[in-house]
């Protein structure tokens, strides 16, 4: 059985100590874990789902602008991440599984491990309250 | 091949009467293999005895370090091999964003820690940084990955013809897990462990201690027996012992962790001196 990078085993780890929501893709942008605040957001639990393919998670988020656009996924931080291999922050608004309209703060960051290796990203979310 | 433990003890060499049986050395095993060639893992200070130990026809010699922790560094100089001329000798060890390998090495190996340069040893040096890929050593395939220890910290695995042997001295694949031993995917160094045919493994601490140095680096005991059962190794050698147990306590918390873990391997508590043949 394949095992994760190290990298991203400690990750988890640490996510799983987070009262922050918190998702975990590899390169392929593959949601590979998330914690339970984030369940609270996606509406799914990881025990139940397991690995997420970009495609599927994705589309549980609708996300707009301050005018009420909504965004293109490559305007996402965590898609720059993967994509650009940049840190990026966001601050957008989505429609939460009881279907308000929340304003989040999203920071995304590739994880690159020694020797360079490009193993992910790492998305953290904040719930704006104003 | 053949497996020696020439160094079993953790953190700080503890050498008296306490510790005759399970040994005082720290980590320090040799593998050698059915052509001959030797591979050395990690130089604590068990690498003085191997040194005085050489079968005499060999002229090279793989030393695998897993980390630069001075328990598993501070033989290095005391290696007889290294102070003599036309013995090639080759260094291997975790890459760091910061510094070679070498340059790692000499801030030991230099005033006012050491008066001794790895320059004036005489044997042929060479260093390796391991990137984690499998690397061919003569007629063993190592493969060292990275495992959870504090600072750049590698296991090894070490296939050839006869078997593997997976060594992890240091090693706390328990650190923030919620329910340790969890799935394989996520633990740290399954991949150098599963399916081995010996699994020399850290085992520093007791239950009772484990809570008391989360995030020192290191295992329990039933931390390191349920790890070899998650791998389904063969065999486990539990070792890298605490240097404040003394022989009788280690007989008492291994017996007690082999009653309460029932692992389907085979548990031998590792004891300097001890040799297996896979």
């Amino acid at each position: 059985m394949p095992q994760h990078d190290i990298e991203i085993i400690l990750s988890r780890h640490l996510a799983e100590h987070l009262s922050t929501p918190l998702f975990i893709v590899n390169p392929a942008g593959d949601l590979i874990f998330y914690n339970e605040p984030a369940e609270v957001i996606l509406g799914y639990r990881f025990d139940e789902t397991g690995v997420m393919p970009a495609s599927e998670w994705a589309t549980v988020f609708k996300p707009y602008d301050s005018a009420g656009n909504q965004l293109f996924p490559d305007d996402l931080p965590l898609v720059i991440a993967i994509t650009e291999r940049t840190p990026a922050h966001k601050t957008f608004w989505i429609h939460g599984m009881d279907a308000s309209l929340r304003q989040i703060e999203v920071t995304a960051f590739p994880l690159i491990g020694q020797g360079g290796n490009f193993l992910g990203a790492v998305a953290i979310f904040w719930e704006v309250f104003k | 091949m053949i497996v020696n433990l020439w160094g079993t003890r953790g953190s700080l060499a503890s050498p008296g009467p306490d510790t005759v049986r399970y040994g005082g050395n720290t980590s320090c095993v040799s593998v050698l293999g059915v052509e001959g060639t030797l591979l050395v893992l990690d130089a604590g200070t068990g690498i003085r005895v191997l040194g005085r130990n050489m079968p005499g026809e060999i002229r090279a010699i793989h030393i695998l370090l897993t980390h630069l922790h001075m328990d598993h560094l501070q033989g290095l100089p005391f290696f007889d091999p290294l102070r003599l001329p036309g013995v090639e000798v080759h260094l291997w060890g975790p890459a760091s964003t910061t510094q070679s390998l070498e340059e790692r090495l000499n801030r030991y190996l230099s005033p006012p820690l050491f008066p001794v340069r790895v320059r004036d040893l005489l044997s042929e040096m060479h260093f390796h940084e391991l990137d984690g890929s499998t690397v061919d050593m003569d007629e063993f395939s190592v493969l060292g990955q990275r495992v959870v220890h504090p600072n750049p910290t590698v296991g090894y695995r070490i296939t050839s013809s006869t078997g593997t042997v997976t060594y992890i001295p240091d090693h706390e694949p328990a650190l923030g897990a919620h329910d340790f031993p969890s799935v394989a995917e996520w633990t740290s160094g399954f991949a150098l462990a599963e399916g081995a045919d010996l699994l020399i493994h850290d085992a520093q601490y007791s239950d009772v201690e484990y809570p008391l140095r989360r995030g020192y680096g290191h295992s329990s005991i039933h931390q390191a027996l349920r790890f070899a059962q998650l791998a389904d190794v063969r065999q486990i050698v539990p070792f890298h012992h605490d240097p404040s147990h003394s022989d009788d306590v280690l007989d008492k918390l291994f017996a007690q962790a082999i009653d309460d873990v029932a692992a389907e391997c085979k548990v031998t508590p590792g004891m300097e001196g001890m040799t297996f043949r896979i």
